[in-house]
């Protein structure tokens, strides 16, 4: 596994962000409160320094479906606690539950209607650790984003732990 | 009211507050594709370890980030988020989200604040430590 470091996971093309996906996603975080103006009223995002509306920062256009998706034959469901493994092609550790453990991101330019988004995930690191559940996996992969015109609109890393 | 042009370091930025459970929970399993067992069935979390189902780790990121979106003016950004997540958001607890101001520094028309992070459950414990970085216009 250690072997694995640094190799790709995925390389996903986003479809065309829509108003409508921005609007949901304001909708479902901010619930039950009304999500502001500026994620659905086009009028009055464009008075705003954005010109327009843009995206929550945190907002994922890859949920669902990608346009340019992994290929089927190596994509297990990202629930399976030995994912990462299976899609670069290596055995897993074979453990049983995985939860989220954290999450750091930078953010460059705003994701908007109409953008298309690329999505470069590497595995960054292995780490061991010893929890009130017992020896645990500590994995940490980084995730590229950049936008049609190839700028950056996000670097994240998200660590998971299995037990 | 503590303003983002004005702010100091060890000031408090408003927190954010929500009652979570399957409502939260699957409203933003909707959009995020999350369906996910242990979000979604106390069985399920049981036999994670949980005494019921837990919330989305990635809904309390998406808590902080609304947080900060609230008290930021137009025009500022978020540039940077972390979060560890060191406990799990059970069916209906409180997750209250509160920003400590720990750094402000400005530099070509841009007033960038670091601030501490924290969501707690409402018996005080520790859900998401963390950190963020924004960026406010100096000059409308």
């Amino acid at each position: 596994m250690a072997a694995a470091v640094g190799g790709v996971l995925a390389v996903r093309v986003s479809y065309p962000v829509s108003a409508s996906d921005i609007r949901r996603w304001a909708i479902a975080v901010y619930f039950p409160d009304r999500p502001p103006r500026q994620y659905w009223d086009a009028a009055y995002a464009a008075t705003l320094p954005t010109g327009g509306i843009v995206a929550p920062e945190e907002f994922n256009p890859f949920a669902w479906m990608a346009a340019v998706p992994e290929a089927p034959a190596i994509k297990p469901s990202s629930t399976h606690p030995d994912s990462v493994e299976i899609r670069l092609g290596v055995p897993g550790p074979g453990l049983t539950f995985q939860l989220n453990a954290g999450m750091e991101s930078e953010y460059g330019v705003w994701m908007r209607p109409g953008d298309v988004i690329t999505s470069v995930t590497s595995l960054k690191h292995y780490r061991e650790t010893a929890g009130r559940l017992g020896l645990m996996l500590i994995t940490t992969l980084e995730d590229r984003w950049t936008n049609q015109a190839g700028e950056l609109v996000q670097l994240a890393q998200s660590t998971s732990i299995r037990y | 009211m503590t303003e983002p042009l004005t702010v100091a370091v060890g000031d408090q930025i408003p927190a954010f507050t929500r009652t979570t459970g399957l409502h939260e929970w699957n409203r933003y399993a909707a959009v995020n594709d999350e369906f996910v067992s242990i979000h979604m069935d106390d069985e399920a979390g049981r036999a994670a370890g949980f005494p019921s189902a837990i919330g989305m780790g990635r809904l309390q990121w998406s808590y902080v980030h609304v947080m900060l979106r609230s008290w930021l003016p137009p025009g500022g950004r978020i540039r940077h988020v972390r979060t560890q997540l060191r406990s799990p958001n059970l069916k209906g607890a409180t997750v209250n989200v509160s920003a400590t101001v720990t750094a402000v520094r400005e530099g070509d028309g841009i007033r960038t604040i670091d601030l501490d992070i924290m969501c707690v459950d409402q018996d005080g414990s520790q859900l998401a430590p963390g950190s963020a970085t924004v960026e406010v216009p100096l000059a409308s």
